[in-house]
């Protein structure tokens, strides 16, 4: 007995060595980074100088008064959450659709999916070509109904929105094949019994398909909600957060006052402000979501 | 059940081919326009002008970075199936309070926004010399792909049955030759679905990218489209080459192995 439970602490320990690799480069490329990255905050690191001193939490503070940050801030919060109710509410319908059997389906799946596999960067580079001012391909369609060019990305709040949709529309694949196995998980005999009482197809969809597709729900929303508050590439590619500073995510700013204003410190503050608001609000949100699922079933 | 007419839904499907297909069209239309034919991007271009893809290839150095991003992705796939596999055969197996902490610890780092702790990163690898070298980045990859990966794993190999250990165990195989032997065997299934998301986010990715490749012999493909797009602004036609020459690698595996990209978004997404 004694032997036995000898063996299975050895066991265990053996065991513990298969973390090792992962551990290793969690601590040098992540936890290393993060706790340095604190440090940086708390000073004026211009990104390259030896000479530096601590300005306690100055940082910090002006992140609260600063303009750029409070557009980047909502900014940010409409590119997630915007992008999060798109690709669900579409993402849901267009997984209705295709869920029974028509000929062509398949296709259209796969013609729906396909944007997932482009680069996001390249995606806001693509569709440069048809929001652009000059020979955009949206103006000339436009201006074959008769209207004025648009400048399309000249209009902050509009910059915002545009871009939101591309991200939404390029990623409705992922929530549709969520969606779609959600559905294919629900047993037909649930339709059939509400059929033979007489339960109309509304009202099939509100009580039987929609709690049922809770957990589907749960991560479609997790998944979106974390990829759009990360927003970067889409922006980089079509404004780099111009006009101004009217279009930045807090990603897009962080790099512009790293690199462009060579404020280290300050971009760090901000960094780390935005971790704190994606953890703060992902568990937020997965918490609301995960209470629901309870009381359905 | 009996047939019904489905006309309706002919226009909804119209619509969905024009709105995610006009992209592409704009993309092909303006790839092989000649600079000098000033009509609309919607019609037809008057001569297929192969000679951008000439430039995007000599000027853009497009297949170079191709190159690039090849070697980053394989070699990123490559170690995250490794890692990715062995973090997770602890983490299914056994149920300890120290296993838990490393799963939710696993799961916080899937949060962390690149950009957060860019700043910090960027100066770590300055310390350890991996800026402009594919190892600094095949690592960084890794690491922030990493729980995808071990959550994967942990997933399948959960539902592999206990048994397999236990008859190894009573063979006298040890933990580690258990899993070499009879874990790593059975993983095939899930190691697809691993390779096709995270290879696809490593071929994809920029910000990393960014930073940490700032030669221009390294640029993987991302890098060599933005700075593309960004030196010649004369030359749009010959850009949209390149963008489309970047955009063909994952787009045609992903025609072809169609059933595979679906069923490992299917897997990350639903336990």
């Amino acid at each position: 007995m004694k032997k036995n439970s000898l063996q299975n602490r050895l066991r265990q320990s053996q065991m513990n060595l298969f973390y090792i690799p992962a551990l290793v480069l969690f601590s040098v490329f992540v936890i290393y980074p993060f706790i340095k990255g604190i440090f940086i905050s708390t000073t004026n690191w211009n990104g390259y100088s030896q000479n530096y001193k601590s300005v306690g939490i100055k940082n910090y503070l002006r992140l609260f008064t600063d303009k750029n940050v409070r557009t980047a801030l909502i900014n940010t919060l409409i590119y997630g959450f915007g992008s999060t109710l798109i690709q669900n509410a579409l993402g849901l319908a267009l997984a209705l659709f295709l869920n029974e059997k028509f000929r062509g389906r398949s296709v259209l799946r796969a013609i729906i999916y396909m944007p997932v596999m482009i680069a996001p960067l390249i995606m806001g580079y693509i569709m440069y070509f048809l929001f652009s001012y000059n020979r955009g391909a949206l103006n000339d369609i436009v201006m074959l109904f008769g209207g004025e060019a648009v400048d399309w990305m000249a209009n902050g709040p509009r910059a915002v929105m545009l871009m939101t949709l591309v991200n939404a529309l390029q990623f409705v694949g992922i929530s549709m094949v969520i969606y779609l196995a959600g559905l294919q998980n629900i047993p037909a005999m649930y339709y059939e019994a509400a059929a033979l009482d007489g339960v109309k197809p509304f009202a099939q969809f509100r009580y039987i398909t929609l709690p049922l597709l809770h957990p589907a729900v749960t991560s479609a929303v997790t998944v979106n909600l974390i990829g759009g508050l990360k927003l970067y590439d889409i922006i980089s590619a079509l404004t780099s957060g111009g006009p101004g500073y009217a279009s930045h995510s807090l990603s897009t700013l962080v790099h512009r006052t790293y690199f462009g204003a060579e404020n280290a410190g300050y971009a760090s503050a901000i960094g780390l402000f935005t971790f704190l608001l994606i953890m703060v609000i992902s568990s937020i949100v997965t918490r609301i979501l995960a209470a629901k699922e309870v009381e359905v079933s | 059940m009996k047939k019904k007419t489905q006309w309706w839904r002919l226009p909804i499907a119209i619509l969905i081919c024009v709105v995610f297909l006009s992209p592409l069209y704009i993309l092909v239309s303006v790839a092989f326009r000649s600079p000098a034919d000033l009509s609309s991007y919607w019609s037809l271009p008057s001569e297929f002008h192969i000679e951008n893809f000439v430039s995007a290839i000599s000027e853009g150095k497009i297949l170079k970075s191709i190159a690039n991003s090849a070697i980053i992705t394989v070699g990123s796939v490559l170690i995250l199936v490794v890692a990715g596999s062995l973090a997770a055969y602890p983490l299914a197996r056994k149920k300890t309070r120290f296993n838990a902490g490393v799963n939710s610890f696993i799961l916080g780092i899937m949060m962390v926004p690149p950009l957060s702790i860019l700043v910090s990163l960027y100066s770590v690898l300055v310390d350890l010399k991996g800026i402009n070298s594919y190892w600094g980045l095949i690592l960084t990859l890794v690491t922030f792909e990493l729980p995808l990966a071990i959550f994967l794993y942990t997933n399948f190999i959960k539902s592999l049955p206990k048994a397999l250990d236990e008859a190894a165990a009573i063979d006298g195989c040890g933990p580690i030759r258990t899993f070499f032997q009879i874990i790593l065997p059975q993983l095939m299934p899930v190691t697809a679905s691993v390779v096709i998301l995270t290879g696809v986010h490593c071929w994809n990715d920029y910000q990393f990218s960014l930073y940490i490749m700032q030669n221009s012999n390294l640029r993987t493909v991302p890098l060599a489209i933005a700075s593309y797009f960004s030196q010649t602004t004369s030359n749009v036609n010959a850009a949209a080459a390149a963008a489309l020459l970047a955009i063909l690698p994952p787009v045609l595996a992903f025609l072809f192995l169609q059933k595979y990209f679906i069923k490992g978004m299917v897997d990350s997404a639903i336990k």
